[in-house]
């Protein structure tokens, strides 16, 4: 498996399928070897973790060391082989511009500070602030320079990746996402395996129109190099079909899904207000509609003035939001708490009365499942994949703001929606485990065994 | 000698368009879709059913006989963009072998919340069906069969002879759904429905898995033969839009509805309108209902209508409304909340088989039967307001 983060480094959807996934395959009693780019962090104590990128030396000290090895906790099927790597899930090849912003962040107990964030959302003390976070070890220069320094990470990884490969010995090659497909197919090159390749988001999703040729390019070829594709939802396979040329008898759907860890039992938090909360938890990007919900927003206060939004979550589009907002007039009922980990994601969703996820083009979108299973209403757009899986949601197009207001209103208003949706929607988000995915996985990994013979 | 004992149930409720809460004009139905839809299912069953009908009823010399129970939302929509629907409804009501059954107008479940609107309601479909074919009815059925031992009282109370309802299973034990019964608290016949057969013909007709396919005329007379020895009578309770709407007619349904009358009377048997077997028959025993049942879905109960919290609380909200409505005293007002009463509007927000897209899903307007709530409260808000 060539895949993304493991917990506590968990930025987004694609960590939590790679985890879930990779769980549950391990549950199910298959064996698997976990190659992960992982950066180098340079005070791991520290309590907000932040992702750093190896300099030079440091590269070259882990490559000349055997790779690290571990055996992740309650998985016993398997191992954990990291790569030194400065790749992350959600870079982009011209992001070498750190920008930061100031903004208000929630604390658990409703109290506010403002704080320095980059446009990741990440919390940026002063002293950082001279040498950027993102700091690749190259000194700072054009745009083209950095984007050449991705690329080429990419396929150094690819080379790190044949290297644990020809060591091991295993039946099938599973690679999520365009950065490690490059990867995938070296090894399967180098060990005649088969390739899956697995499609959590494509270019058109992240980029709309205006996509990067590279990029683009070498998803399609990892689509084409790759004996069984898995895309998932249906909306990403039409995209496979359509804008890739994939061979539709290669590409499968299987959908992620969710774990219910038990839930914490924390209290709920002590200022229970008048206010209703409705919740933005997403990448503030083009891609998840943060304008959307902000001009639904403005509609709402009109009706239910006693509303808060939160949108929480970082991105590139953090600070023309926190603009619009001012803009639209209702900055005073946005909040802006950047990104949230693990307990906080919990507290807030504990907050919420309602969860929108207003994306433009979602492939799957597990926030909604997330918030589910927190017993948050949710109204999620039709251009999610996501959507193909929930009934007991409430669905808009992301662009029909004036319809997004109507229900968002609605669910304020009326106790008996949010019991329904809440009842309705726990119990069906409880069918979505990663063991069905897994075991949908595993059928691929049949086929793609199969195609070979 | 068996009965069989026809009973269609016709009806449409009027639609309301999309309206959001930023809606403030006070035209809540979707006038383009109602005329459509009418004017889709009247060609597909009403037309060539009452022909079918009429046909038949010729062809036996008045030994072919049915009823029906029209609601006055129904008769409406016949009247603005159906007229012609109505006049064949005329022409069968001219043959004497029609009976028309009498319900609420407005296919309401006011029986539940206000005693007051269900008899009116009751009285104002009465005078429409007088007003167009000439006849009182002497027998009631309530909306969906919603029937109780209550609902027998009150419709004994308003004078009807006897109540058409559900042959619930769990209320008849071993005893056969083919006597007439009674309450054990009214003075009124109780007509159940036989709904194996009805829904040989209503569910399982066109269905190519049943063991039973195909559903001859021949075959189905000889079942209702099979009935003499231990009943009177076959009660065939069904919405009228099987024949053609929920059963196409490739299915062959008007080959079979033309040609079983004839196999039905070759055996001796006969056909009765629900009026005729209450006076033909006398009662064998009681059905006690105690709890509210109804002809929907497997549970034959009201959780179609009432099943979670969004029904109950559009319903109670609704009926909240009536004082304030009645006394403004305008007639368009009261009329838009009374078509808002139609039980179709809580019936498309069950949320009941939604995820597993059955019949519920077929019927529905809405995409999920949250959209259908939050609709349906955006126009009671605006009810509201006109009733201040």
């Amino acid at each position: 498996m060539l895949g993304w983060e493991f917990p506590p480094f968990i930025s987004g959807g694609l960590g939590t399928a790679c985890f879930g996934l990779t769980r549950a395959m391990s549950e199910l009693g298959h064996e698997v070897i976990f190659v992960l780019p992982q950066a180098i962090a340079e005070n791991a104590n520290a309590e907000h973790v932040q992702l750093r990128s190896p300099t030079p030396a440091q590269i070259a000290r882990a490559e000349r060391s055997t790779f690290t090895r571990y055996f992740p906790a309650g998985m016993t099927n398997v191992e954990v082989r990291s790569v030194p790597s400065s790749l992350r899930p959600y870079d982009r090849p011209g992001d070498e511009q750190v920008r930061t912003t100031t903004i208000t962040r929630v604390g658990a107990d409703g109290t506010m500070e403002e704080v320095v964030v980059n446009e990741n959302g990440e919390e940026v003390s002063a002293a950082d602030q001279p040498t950027s976070v993102i700091d690749h070890g190259k000194p700072a220069s054009g745009s083209g320079h950095y984007g050449g320094d991705m690329f080429f990470e990419v396929h150094r990884y690819a080379k790190l990746a044949v290297e644990i490969a020809l060591s091991e010995t295993f039946d099938v090659i599973h690679a999520h996402d365009w950065m490690t497909y490059a990867a995938g197919i070296a090894v399967a090159a180098a060990t005649g395996k088969p390739l899956v390749v697995h499609v959590h988001s494509t270019e058109f999703d992240r980029s709309g129109e205006h996509v990067n040729q590279r990029i683009y390019d070498i998803e399609r070829q990892g689509v084409h190099a790759a004996d069984k594709a898995i895309a998932v939802s249906m909306l990403t396979r039409g995209i496979l079909l359509s804008r890739y040329a994939a061979d539709p008898s290669k590409v499968e759907v299987v959908y992620n899904a969710i774990d219910k860890n038990g839930g914490v039992a924390e209290p709920p938090p002590s200022i229970r207000r008048d206010e209703k909360i409705v919740l933005f938890l997403g990448r503030i990007t083009m891609q998840k509609g943060p304008e959307y919900f902000l001009m639904a927003a403005k509609k709402v206060l009109e009706y239910e003035p006693e509303t808060r939004f939160i949108m929480a979550g970082s991105g590139d589009m953090i600070r023309s939001s926190i603009e619009l907002a001012a803009e639209l007039g209702i900055g005073h009922k946005v909040m802006f708490p950047g990104f949230l980990r693990g307990d906080d994601v919990t507290r807030v969703f504990q907050m919420a009365d309602l969860y929108v996820m207003p994306s433009v083009s979602e492939p799957f979108g597990i926030a909604p499942l997330e918030a589910l299973s927190n017993d948050v209403p949710v109204i999620i757009s039709k251009q999610s994949g996501v959507s193909e899986i929930l009934s007991h949601v409430l669905k808009v197009d992301f662009w029909d703001v004036n319809e997004m207001a109507n229900k968002i209103i609605a669910v304020l208003r009326h106790p008996p929606l949010r019991a329904a949706l809440r009842e309705h929607g726990t119990f069906e988000v409880r069918r979505l485990t990663w063991k069905e995915s897994a075991r949908g996985c595993v059928d691929v990994y049949q086929a793609a065994i199969a195609r070979r013979s | 000698m068996a009965s069989v004992c026809f009973y269609f149930q016709v009806h449409q409720p009027y639609r309301l368009r999309r309206y959001s809460i930023f809606d403030t004009v006070s035209n809540y139905f979707d006038d383009a879709k109602n005329a459509e839809i009418c004017r889709k299912v009247a060609n597909k069953c009403y037309l060539p059913a009452n022909q079918c009908i009429y046909d038949l009823i010729k062809l036996h010399e008045g030994r072919f006989r049915v009823s029906y129970a029209l609601t006055g939302v129904v008769m409406d929509q016949f009247a603005s963009y159906m007229p012609e629907v109505l006049d064949s409804f005329k022409r069968l009501a001219d043959t004497g072998c029609v009976e028309f059954i009498a319900e609420t107008y407005y296919h309401s479940l006011s029986f539940l919340y206000s005693r007051d609107e269900f008899r009116e309601q009751i009285r104002m479909q009465q005078d429409r069906i007088h007003e167009l074919f000439g006849q009182r009815s002497s027998v009631f059925r309530n909306t969906e069969l919603i029937y109780n031992n209550e609902v027998a009282a009150a419709a004994a109370e308003l004078g009807y002879k006897a109540i058409i309802c559900e042959g619930a299973d769990h209320l008849l034990g071993y005893r056969s759904p083919n006597y007439v019964y009674r309450p054990p608290n009214a003075d009124i016949k109780v007509l159940l429905k036989n709904y194996r057969l009805s829904d040989d013909i209503a569910f399982r007709f066109g269905n190519r898995g049943w063991s039973e396919w195909p559903l001859t005329a021949e075959k189905f007379a000889g079942w209702v033969n099979d009935v003499n020895g231990d009943g009177f009578t076959v009660n065939l309770f069904m919405d009228y839009e099987t024949l053609g709407e929920h059963q196409w007619a490739d299915t062959g349904i008007f080959d079979f509805l033309y040609h079983m009358p004839g196999q039905v009377l070759k055996q001796g048997n006969d056909f009765k309108t629900p009026g005729e077997v209450a006076d033909s028959y006398e009662v064998v025993g009681e059905y006690d209902a105690h709890h509210l049942i109804s002809w929907a879905d497997t549970e034959r109960d009201l959780s179609a209508w009432l099943g979670n919290a969004m029904q109950s609380n559009a319903l109670t909200e609704i009926y909240k409304l009536e004082g304030a409505v009645k006394a403004k005293n305008d007639p368009v007002l009261l009329s838009d909340w009374r078509r808002l009463q139609t039980s179709d509007h809580f019936y498309y927000m069950c949320t009941k088989y939604f995820a597993d897209g059955d019949v519920h899903k077929y019927f529905n307007p809405y995409e999920s039967p949250y959209d259908s709530y939050i609709n349906f409260m955006n126009v009671l808000d605006n009810i509201q307001s006109r009733a201040k």
